[in-house]
């Protein structure tokens, strides 16, 4: 099962290698992960994107918690939650399909942030399952490029991951 | 960045004029200040403004090993024997990888220990100087938690840190990395001890849960066949006396892991020996045939569980554990008790005390004579009419004429599990050995440790001619120290596990696990200036054994030649369940 865990943990060097080599040493997959400074400077926030069964997902959490630099950990996914990602795709755009690669980006609500003549580049926000169908759906489009940050994401009305 | 570099202001006397020290200076104040006695190490470049300050004081005193594993290895002994933290002093680069293994050991077990690694002068990291290495990164995975000095006028604050962790929670080693520019005796800062420290990311819980608890009492007064299985936790949680309360209360058999040997008396009735791969034949059927397992302090290792698939199947599981992560981790828990034992145990016994509903005592009494029925069978026992020296035999031996009581260092290998089963702890953090690592050349060292800050009591060394050689340059430091340890060598001429699984899985083809040109050990003693006795025949030994402990202030060096061909019984059988174990060479459950 696909799990979004959040972490809020101290703004230090070192707490992030330690957190990523937890999951090497233990064996635990990360499918992706993306982390920045809060609006306190001193706490970082972090969602990881994990898979695993229930045993696992509850192994990673308690391990999660024992590294003296994290201060709070939920799996939001147990939850209501929203879940963005953000992905830009560079595609070959030229002739007839110039303006096939348009209608697509419209169609997912994507904008077309750069372009030359014989390319474009494309930025989505959504779900990493509609960044997937959008890359789906460029079909025959020669894509050159593709940078995804990886999901964040939050719980949905009063819940919060915060001091 | 910015959180962890500022000291939190509570001053423990605020009113006394700042005082003014260099780094390398408050290193040294501050573990004076922490109640430090010992420091275990050995100098290098980048540690040498440290050293200059050690020198120039006299509270904090310096044990000066041969090699860095060993000073480890000294502070971690000090620590289990006394739970508190012992404390390492190492240069960069060699200095700190030396000290790996120790500390990956300390890990293992749950040890409190701060380890102080020398660094290259701060812009010089990262360019590969001389005598750098990135010891954050190497220890990060084998270590409870990790720091490196930004500001010398941290080290105090850092200092308190690095023991408050490794104190509190599951104890465990903690490394401070101090890159030389942050010692520098020329340039002062004001010096301030905090005398204490909150972190808002690390809040260790300390008591039980009340509703679990209560669950917890019910489930044992209801249990007809009950077991109490304690692990190091109870050692390391101080929660013995406890421990052996509730478990005569409750009239329940008792086994202890391997680390938890002393946790309750070996001597009292109601203690059915280790349990596991080496434990004894009625500890491994009494667990599995359970009904009710109340674990404390213990993990469910592997080297206890056998296969984890067919352990224990009727039982109801209580698990006590400051560690939420060892909770469920291997055997699925009905009633976990995340908290310290110690005040755990004591709320189990005043609710115990309260309760009106008494023990099934008519199922209590069938389950003891199932009990004594299976202490019977003798499983594992060895020959005592053989004529060759039994090492089973040194250590009953050696239990006996230090009564039980003596502080048993042990390395790693068959004697190790030959004094787990042969000796009688009947205290507490008496018993010191690298269970979870199983570190080869853990024992002398460990026995020095002990010694030196318990000179009056009979501290033994328990090894073999394999383990001894991984740290026998020690013996130096003992004559440096005068740290009159006795070692048992249980000399059979092999690596003797090693050979075991050779013989009972690979057709006795014995790949490398001979060990020829072994030194003459009496004469090596001799030339470090120790006591050698050499012992062949069952006869010698006790009249050895006698001397040895007589010369009170020597180390000396007991070079026992025992049979060849022991093997360590019981041993489970793999795959199997708990019960399932090979009884000798010939007979099987």
């Amino acid at each position: 099962m696909r799990h979004i865990i959040s972490v809020l943990l101290e703004n230090e060097s070192g707490a992030l290698a330690r957190l990523v080599g937890l999951f090497a040493q233990r064996g635990y997959n990360i499918d992706s992960l993306n982390v920045a400074a809060t609006e306190d400077p001193t706490l970082s926030r972090l969602t990881l994107v994990t898979h695993g069964n229930d045993q696992v997902i509850e192994q990673i959490s308690k391990q999660l918690h024992k590294l003296i630099e994290v201060v709070k950990v939920s799996d939001i996914s147990e939850a209501a939650h929203i879940e963005r990602e953000l992905m830009l795709v560079k595609v070959k755009a030229s002739g007839n399909q110039r303006e096939e690669v348009k209608r697509c980006a419209d169609i997912f609500r994507g904008q077309i942030i750069d372009v030359t003549p014989a390319t474009y580049t494309i930025q989505l926000v959504g779900t990493s399952d509609k960044l997937d169908a959008f890359i789906q759906a460029l079909g025959t489009t020669p894509i050159m490029e593709v940078v995804r940050s990886g999901a964040s994401g939050i719980a949905r009305g009063e819940k919060t991951l915060a001091l | 960045m910015t959180s962890q570099t500022q000291p939190d202001d509570k001053s423990a006397d605020s009113t006394r004029a700042t005082e003014m020290l260099s780094g390398a200076a408050m290193v040294i104040r501050a573990l004076a200040d922490e109640g430090v006695e010992y420091l275990y190490g050995y100098p290098g470049g980048a540690v040498l403004h440290i050293y200059d300050a050690l020198f120039q004081q006299n509270k904090v005193k310096h044990v000066l090993v041969r090699h860095e594993q060993a000073a480890t290895h000294m502070a971690d002994a000090y620590a289990r024997a006394s739970g508190k933290a012992g404390v390492v002093l190492v240069t960069s680069g060699p200095g700190a990888t030396n000290a790996v293994t120790g500390i990956a050991t300390a890990y293992m077990d749950s040890i409190p220990m701060v380890v102080l690694t020398g660094q290259v002068m701060s812009h010089l990291i990262g360019g590969d100087a001389f005598q750098e290495t990135d010891m954050l990164g190497i220890s990060r995975p084998i270590c409870k938690h990790n720091m490196s000095v930004r500001r010398p006028e941290d080290i105090p604050y850092l200092i308190k840190k690095a023991f408050h962790i490794a104190q509190t929670g599951r104890p465990g080693p903690v490394v401070l990395d101090i890159p030389k520019d942050m010692t520098m005796p020329n340039q002062t800062f004001a010096y301030h001890y905090p005398a204490e420290i909150n972190l808002r990311s690390y809040q260790p819980k300390q008591q039980g849960h009340s509703g679990q608890i209560k669950k917890a009492v019910t489930a044992l007064l209801a249990a007809k066949k009950p077991i109490l299985y304690a692990g190091g936790g109870v050692i390391m949680g101080g929660a013995s006396n406890e421990l052996t309360e509730l478990a005569q209360l409750l009239n329940l058999p008792v086994t202890n892991t391997l680390m938890g040997l002393g946790a309750y008396p070996a001597d009292d009735k109601q203690f059915v020996g280790m349990l596991g791969m080496h434990g004894s034949y009625e500890a491994n059927q009494t667990m599995h045939h359970a009904d009710v397992i109340l674990a404390v302090g213990a993990r469910f290792d592997d080297r206890v569980t056998n296969n984890t698939k067919k352990f224990c199947p009727d039982a109801t599981i209580i698990h006590i554990d400051i560690d939420p992560a060892s909770i469920s981790k291997t055997i699925n828990t009905h009633i976990p008790i995340v908290g310290l034992v110690q005040p755990v145990l004591t709320d189990m016994l005043a609710l115990l005390k309260q309760k009106k509903k008494k023990l099934d005592s008519a199922a209590l009494e069938l389950w003891w004579q199932q009990i004594e029925q299976w202490r019977t069978v003798h499983g594992g026992r060895y020959d005592t009419t053989a004529p060759l020296l039994k090492p089973q035999y040194v250590i009953e031996q050696l239990s006996k004429i230090t009564k039980g009581e003596a502080y048993v260092c042990s390395d790693v290998g068959q004697h190790q599990m030959f004094a787990a089963q042969y000796y009688k702890f009947n205290k507490p953090n008496r018993w010191i050995n690298s269970g979870g690592l199983g570190t080869m050349g853990f024992g002398l060292p460990a026995a020095m440790g002990v010694k030196l800050n318990y000179p009056d009591a009979d501290v033994v060394c328990v090894t073999g001619e394999g383990s001894i050689q991984m740290n026998i340059q020690e013996l130096s430091t003992c004559k440096q120290y005068g740290l009159g340890v006795k070692i048992i060598n249980l000399n059979n001429g092999y690596l003797g596990m090693v050979k075991q699984w050779q013989d009972m899985n690979y057709e006795s083809r014995y790949a490398s696990s001979y060990m020829d040109s072994l030194p003459d050990f009496v004469k090596l003693a001799e030339a470090y200036g120790h006591v050698g006795i050499r012992v062949t025949t069952p006869e010698e030994l006790q009249p050895a054994l006698e001397r040895a402990f007589a010369l009170k202030d020597r180390l000396v060096f007991l070079d026992i030649h025992i049979d060849p061909k022991e093997h360590v019984y019981p041993m489970q059988v793999p795959g199997g369940a708990m019960n399932d174990m090979f009884l000798s060479k010939t007979e099987r459950t």
